[in-house]
């Protein structure tokens, strides 16, 4: 019986990291090849299979005048609307749920939960939902195509997350360390910045973390709201994606993307071994 | 404590949100009494007429929902089941713990759009390896892209693949939080690995598990840009999801008007039935 249990177990294990690692792997073996391994048939291994060349690394970098994919600008644009707008939801979303976790509010019928679940709510609200009037809003100021704009959209999507992980962290902060902090002579401010603060740093790890993954992954936004002067990472990797593609650079352009917030996986991870994950997630 | 630090605290974060978002709530609300194309670009107002239309002569809206229902509803099920599943098997002691854990958080770390172009290349009918290798056991190509049930799966498993590891992430998260003494008493009663498993750890997570199945299922809802990119909704509708078929009508067609009344339907649709399926769930894993 256990012996059937721990065959299955790693069974199933080698399956999911085989299947997690399949896509990666395709991409890698991909990236070197040409117009010939590409369409001739299906080829795995270099040299091997087919004789491995750098064209789909050397085209990201090449100017587009010269027949180039030039990834670079939309990188550094994908990295300052996603560390922008993730710190600005940080800080008004880690106030926020600081006030809800240690105040309470009464207007009307709306207590702290609802103001809460009002926060957290607008993940429900669907990209497409937002994307026609914010086209026409953002065209009205003036912002339309432009890093400003994407960056206060993305404020929408990213501060929900910022006050979902930081009210249940702030909930397991105990209270009497802001309450030593006040009979010490602070006031709430510096009982916030001095004491709160500092014994806060892996929610607020954590919550920076999840800020930048759902930043960086965005897509759709970027899509309908920039055309030409400014580009974002997932949509330059798609504007690839025609009808002649061209795997090679594609895939090449793809692991590039990517490879950023891969070392986030183990820095999750290494909070999730240290148990601080669990107080901040539940 | 005094009155006016808890605003101070509270309002900015609160107004940024209200000042973003009240304009295109109100926006949408008028733009769907609005006949807004691209022949009449204009703030008319036509009352309900777009609501009418949306009601009685619209079946491809309604099925693109329930379109929408089947794949997240199947996807979240099975990301629950095998999240669950990886999340057990990794979290007491076993060889390389942290290695595997971190595999499994991979794929949410990467950009859906990007991982699915590679997915299209992948499930690429001639060209793809999955065709090709199962091509070497002798199984005839599958049409995963042009097959209108088999496109439905091949977004199904991108889904499952890409938003596992954030149930895996939840659940493990749940799973170290859990307090020992339920767990030694069990052994002390010799209780076997399966009896542990219904009778202590699956009831100590019903509530972590109905947060992160009712997080994914709002996320799941959103299904967008894995469609956008595999299928374009295709072959034919197969594959459309409903915030796919407003893209087509709204920033394709450019019915605005009727696109916001799409819009704004389909998210108190969204609301309601997400609230409702939330107290379902309570009420089914909390009793047990």
């Amino acid at each position: 019986m256990s012996k059937l249990y721990t065959f299955l177990k790693y069974f199933f294990i080698t399956f999911w990291t085989v299947f997690v690692v399949a896509p990666f792997l395709w991409a890698v073996s991909t990236s070197f090849k040409d117009f010939q391994s590409v369409n001739s048939k299906v080829t795995y291994i270099p040299w091997l299979d087919f004789e491995p060349t750098l064209e789909g690394w050397r085209v990201l970098i090449k100017s587009p005048a010269k027949g180039g994919v030039d990834i670079v600008e939309p990188y550094f644009n994908s990295i300052f609307v996603t560390c922008t707008a993730s710190l600005i939801s940080i800080v008004l979303g880690t106030l926020a749920a600081y006030a809800l976790s240690r105040f309470t509010f009464k207007a009307g019928f709306v207590r702290n939960n609802d103001i809460t679940f009002f926060f957290i709510s607008q993940r429900i609200m669907p990209p497409i939902v937002l994307s026609i009037p914010f086209f026409i809003f953002l065209s009205t100021i003036g912002l339309l195509d432009s890093l400003l704009g994407l960056v206060v959209v993305y404020i929408v999507l990213l501060m929900p997350i910022a006050v979902w992980i930081m009210v249940d962290f702030f909930n397991r902060v105990p209270k009497e360390l802001d309450e030593t902090a006040l009979i010490d002579g602070c006031n709430p401010y510096q009982a916030f910045y001095k004491v709160v603060l500092p014994n806060s740093i892996p929610g607020l790890i954590v919550a920076g973390m999840f800020c930048i993954i759902f930043g960086w992954i965005d897509f759709f936004f970027a899509f309908i709201l920039t055309f030409t002067e400014v580009q974002l990472l997932p949509v330059k990797v798609v504007a690839l994606n025609s009808s002649i593609t061209p795997w090679w650079s594609l895939s090449a352009s793809a692991l590039v993307s990517v490879a950023p917030l891969i070392i986030v996986a183990f820095i999750v991870e290494r909070y999730l071994s240290k148990g601080n994950l669990s107080g901040a997630l539940k | 404590m005094n009155f006016k630090h808890k605003f101070v605290f509270l309002f900015p974060g609160l107004f940024v949100l209200i000042g973003i978002l009240i304009f295109p709530i109100i926006f949408t609300i008028r733009l769907s009494l609005s006949g807004w194309n691209s022949y009449t670009p204009e703030m008319n107002f036509i009352g309900i007429t777009n609501y009418i239309r949306l009601f009685t002569d619209d079946p491809r809206f309604w099925e693109s929902f329930f379109r929408l229902s089947f794949l997240s509803v199947t996807t979240v099920i099975l990301q629950y089941i095998i999240g669950f599943a990886l999340a057990m098997m990794v979290w007491r002691e076993i060889k390389f713990k942290r290695f595997f854990r971190v595999i499994f958080l991979v794929p949410m770390m990467t950009t859906p759009v990007i991982m699915t172009v590679i997915w299209r290349t992948f499930f690429h009918e001639s060209l793809g390896p999955v065709n090709d290798l199962l091509g070497g056991l002798g199984v005839k190509p599958i049409l995963w892209l042009s097959d209108p049930v088999i496109a439905k799966f091949t977004v199904i498993i991108v889904e499952v693949w890409q938003w596992t590891p954030f149930m895996f992430l939840l659940l493990l998260a749940g799973l170290l939080s859990l307090p020992k003494e339920p767990f030694l008493a069990a052994a002390i009663d010799g209780a076997s690995p399966f009896r542990k498993f219904v009778y202590v750890t699956f009831p100590l997570m019903a509530p972590i598990s109905i947060g992160a199945i009712i997080i994914r299922l709002i996320e799941a809802s959103k299904i967008m840009d894995t469609v956008f990119v595999l299928t374009s909704g295709g072959p034919g509708t197969a594959t459309e999801t409903s915030s796919f078929y407003i893209y087509i009508k709204g920033l394709r067609e450019f019915q605005m008007g009727y696109a916001a009344t799409l819009s704004f339907t389909y998210l108190v649709i969204m609301i309601i039935s997400l609230t409702i399926i939330a107290k379902v769930l309570t009420k089914l894993m909390i009793k047990e």
